[in-house]
C-alpha cells in the first residue's frame, strides 16, 4: 500500500500514459465525441492531431468509425462519458466492436455517479451490466492512478475489445508505482478469515478502508480488487468462499447485473456462500456530489464495515 | 479488369439473379426484393470497379466494400463465391444450421469487411476505413451500399456530416433507391424526398444514376471522386425485385419466399435470352 497521496483523476493518468505510447506508435488513434476536455485528451488534439479524431456529439458514429479504423490496422481508443457510451452506442458496441471482434478500446470516463449533481442522464450505473452481457467484451475498472498507468501498457498488447470505466474526480492511490496490470487476474489487497470484501473501480479504496476499521475491532477480512469484472477471476472467488463464509461486494453501479451479480454467478454454480451486494439500489439515484451520493447509499468505509459487523454478530 | 465489357457484366447479372432466386427458394430464407434491386450495382463493382484480390482478401491496399443493407446478402455471397473468396459449394449451406453464410454477412467470410444487418452502421464503418486510408496515405476507396429505407437511421446522417468534415473523397456512398421498404413505399412509411438535396446539403457530391444500367454505372463509378475533397453519393434509381416481372415493385416481395410454382416462373423468366421477352405484362418499368 502506498501513502495516501491525493493525485490525479484516473482519466488524466490514462490519457497521459497513452500519449507517451502514442508518440512511439503511430497506429494509436484517439477518438472522442466532443469530450476532449472531460476525457483529458486535449494533448492529442494539440500535439498528435494526425492521431486524433473528434466526431462531434455523435456517439453511434464514434464507435463504428473506431471499428472501421481497427479493421484497417489502427489501434483506436475511444474516450467519452461512460453514461453516453454505454447506452447511446450500445448497439454499435455489440455489433461493430464485439460481434466483429475488432480491437477497439472503449474508455468510459466520469463513470458511476461522478457527475453526481447533473442527474441520472449523466450517471452510468448500468454500464457493467450492459457490457458484461456482450460476448467478446472485456470489462475493466481501475481504482487509482498507478493501476491505471499499468493498465494502459497492458491494454496495448491485449488485442481484444475492452470497456474501461473510470471516474471523474481525483482518487487516492491504492497501489504503488510501477505495478503490472494482469488483465483477468484479481489482486488480493489484504487477507483474513472472517469475511471477504470484493470491490471494483474507485470504491476499492472504500473497501480497503472498511477492512482497516474492522481490523481495529479485531476482525480480519480478505479484500479483493476485482479490477477485471469480465472475464472474472473465478479462482480467487472460490478460494475466498472456502476461507470465509461471507462475501460482500462493493461497486458504484446498480446492484442488478454488476460486480455482485458476476460474483454470485460464480458462487452459485461452484460454492454458494452468503453474500451482500453493496451498491446503488435499483432506482434512479438521488443527486448530490459523488461523495454525498455514495454516503447516502452507505458505500463508505463505515457502511461496508457495518455490513460485515452485522453479519458476524448474527453468525 | 479493364477489358471486361458491358455485355459480360449484363450476363453476369442475370446469372447472379438466378442464383439469388435459387438460394432463397432452396433455403426458405432471404430478402429477394432488395437483393434483385442491388444486383447490377454489385456486379458492376465486383467485376469491373473494385481493386480486390480473392487470393488475398486482407490485402492492405484493397478497396473496401460494405454491404450496409446487410439483408441483400444472396447476390453478395454468390459473387464472393464466383470470384473465389469462398467455395461455390458453400453457397448450399446458406442459412443452414451452423453455416457461416448467415442471413446477414459477417467478417468470418473472406472478403466481407463488416458485420451488417442492423441498418445504419455501414456508412460510419466506411468513414473509419476511409479515415485510416487517409492517415496511411493509401489510395484505396471505400464503397458503402445502403438501402433507401435505411436512410431513416439517424446514424447515417452522423456519418454523412463526419465524412464531409474530414473531406473523405475516398468514400463513396451508394443508395439502392428502390422506393420500397418492408412496410410499403418509403414515401408512405417515412418520406425521404428530396433525398438528393438532403445529401447535397450535407456536403456530398451527388450523382444520380439508373441502377440497372450497367454502362451508366460503370461510367459513374469510374468518375469518382467527382470532386476533390468531397465524398460522393451515388443515388441509384432501382426497381425492387428487378428481373422478375411479377414481383417487381411489389412491397410483399421484400422477403417473401417463392412457392415452387413461383420459383419455376422466376427461373423461366431469368433464363430468357432477350431482356424484352417478359413473362407477363404490367411490369413496373
Amino acid at each position: 500500500m502506498s501513502e495516501k497521496t491525493s493525485v490525479l483523476p484516473c482519466r488524466k493518468a490514462f490519457s497521459e500514459a497513452l500519449f507517451e505510447l502514442a508518440k512511439e506508435d503511430r497506429d494509436i488513434v484517439v477518438l472522442t465525441s466532443d469530450s476532449r476536455g472531460s476525457a483529458s485528451v486535449e494533448n492529442f488534439a494539440e500535439h498528435l492531431p494526425g492521431q486524433f479524431i473528434d466526431v462531434g456529439i455523435a456517439e453511434q458514429n464514434l464507435i463504428s468509425i473506431a471499428s472501421g479504423l481497427a479493421g484497417c490496422g489502427k489501434k483506436p481508443f475511444i474516450f467519452a462519458p461512460a453514461c453516453f457510451l454505454s447506452t447511446r452506442s450500445i448497439e454499435q458496441i455489440k455489433i461493430d466492436v464485439a460481434y466483429t471482434n475488432r480491437d477497439v478500446k472503449i474508455i468510459g470516463v466520469s463513470g458511476g455517479v461522478s457527475y453526481g449533481p447533473l442527474g441520472s442522464t449523466h450517471h452510468s450505473l448500468e454500464d457493467i451490466a450492459f457490457m458484461r452481457a456482450i460476448p467478446n467484451m472485456t470489462v475493466i475498472l481501475p481504482c487509482d492512478v498507478n493501476q491505471t498507468k499499468a493498465l494502459v501498457k497492458s491494454l496495448l498488447s491485449y488485442n481484444k475489445p475492452a470497456y474501461i470505466r473510470m471516474g471523474r474526480n481525483p482518487v487516492e492511490n491504492v497501489y504503488d508505482e510501477n505495478i503490472f496490470f494482469n488483465i483477468g487476474k484479481a489482486s488480493l489487497l489484504s487477507d483474513g478469515a472472517d469475511a471477504t470484501i470484493i470491490a471494483t473501480g474507485e470504491v476499492v479504496k472504500t473497501a480497503y478502508d472498511a477492512a482497516l476499521i474492522l481490523r481495529d475491532k479485531g476482525i480480519y477480512t480478505r479484500v479483493i480488487d476485482m479490477h477485471t469484472v469480465k472475464p472474472i477471476d473465478e479462482e480467487i472467488i472460490i478460494e475466498s468462499a472456502r476461507k470465509t463464509e461471507f462475501i460482500v461486494t462493493v461497486e458504484e453501479h446498480n446492484i442488478r447485473g454488476g460486480l455482485g451479480s458476476a460474483v454470485a454467478e460464480v458462487l452459485i454454480k461452484r460454492l454458494p456462500v452468503k453474500m451482500y451486494m453493496a451498491g446503488i439500489p435499483d432506482e434512479f439515484s438521488i443527486t448530490g456530489s459523488q461523495k454525498e451520493i455514495l454516503e447516502y447509499y452507505n458505500i463508505t468505509p463505515e457502511g461496508i464495515s457495518n455490513i460485515v459487523l452485522k453479519e458476524l454478530r448474527r453468525g | 479488369m479493364e477489358d471486361i465489357d458491358i455485355s459480360f457484366l449484363e450476363n453476369k447479372a442475370k446469372e447472379i439473379r438466378r442464383n439469388i432466386v435459387d438460394m432463397i427458394y432452396h433455403s426458405g430464407a432471404g430478402h429477394i426484393g432488395g437483393s434483385l434491386s442491388s444486383t447490377d450495382i454489385l456486379v458492376t463493382l465486383y467485376y469491373k470497379i473494385l481493386r480486390i484480390d480473392p487470393r488475398n482478401p486482407v490485402w492492405t491496399d484493397r478497396d473496401r466494400f460494405i454491404l450496409s443493407k446487410g439483408h441483400s446478402v444472396e447476390g453478395y455471397y454468390t459473387i464472393l463465391a464466383d470470384l473465389g473468396f469462398i467455395d461455390r459449394e458453400e453457397l448450399k449451406t446458406y442459412c443452414k444450421f451452423n453455416s457461416r453464410l448467415t442471413g446477414h454477412p459477417t467478417v468470418k467470410i473472406p472478403g466481407v469487411e463488416a458485420n451488417t444487418g442492423s441498418l445504419g452502421h455501414g456508412l460510419s464503418l466506411g468513414v473509419g476505413m476511409a479515415l485510416a486510408g487517409k492517415m496511411d496515405k493509401k489510395d484505396y476507396k471505400v464503397y458503402v451500399l445502403m438501402g433507401d429505407g435505411e436512410q431513416a437511421e439517424g446514424s447515417i446522417w452522423e456519418a454523412a456530416m463526419c465524412a464531409k468534415h474530414y473531406k473523405l473523397d475516398n468514400l463513396i456512398g451508394i443508395v439502392d433507391r428502390n422506393k420500397l421498404q418492408i412496410g410499403g413505399p418509403t414515401e408512405y412509411v417515412m418520406s425521404l424526398e428530396d433525398l438528393s438535396a438532403k445529401w447535397a446539403s450535407f456536403g456530398w457530391e451527388v450523382v444520380e444514376v439508373d441502377g440497372h444500367n450497367i454502362s451508366q454505372l460503370v461510367t459513374v463509378f469510374e468518375s469518382v471522386p467527382v470532386k476533390y475533397n468531397k465524398p460522393t453519393l451515388i443515388l441509384a434509381h432501382t426497381v425492387k425485385g428487378k428481373g422478375v416481372s411479377f414481383i417487381e415493385d411489389k412491397p410483399e416481395w421484400h422477403h417473401k419466399i417463392p412457392t415452387s410454382e413461383e420459383y419455376t416462373r422466376m427461373i423461366r423468366e431469368l433464363n430468357q435470352e432477350d431482356d424484352n421477352v417478359r413473362e407477363d405484362i404490367g411490369s413496373a418499368v
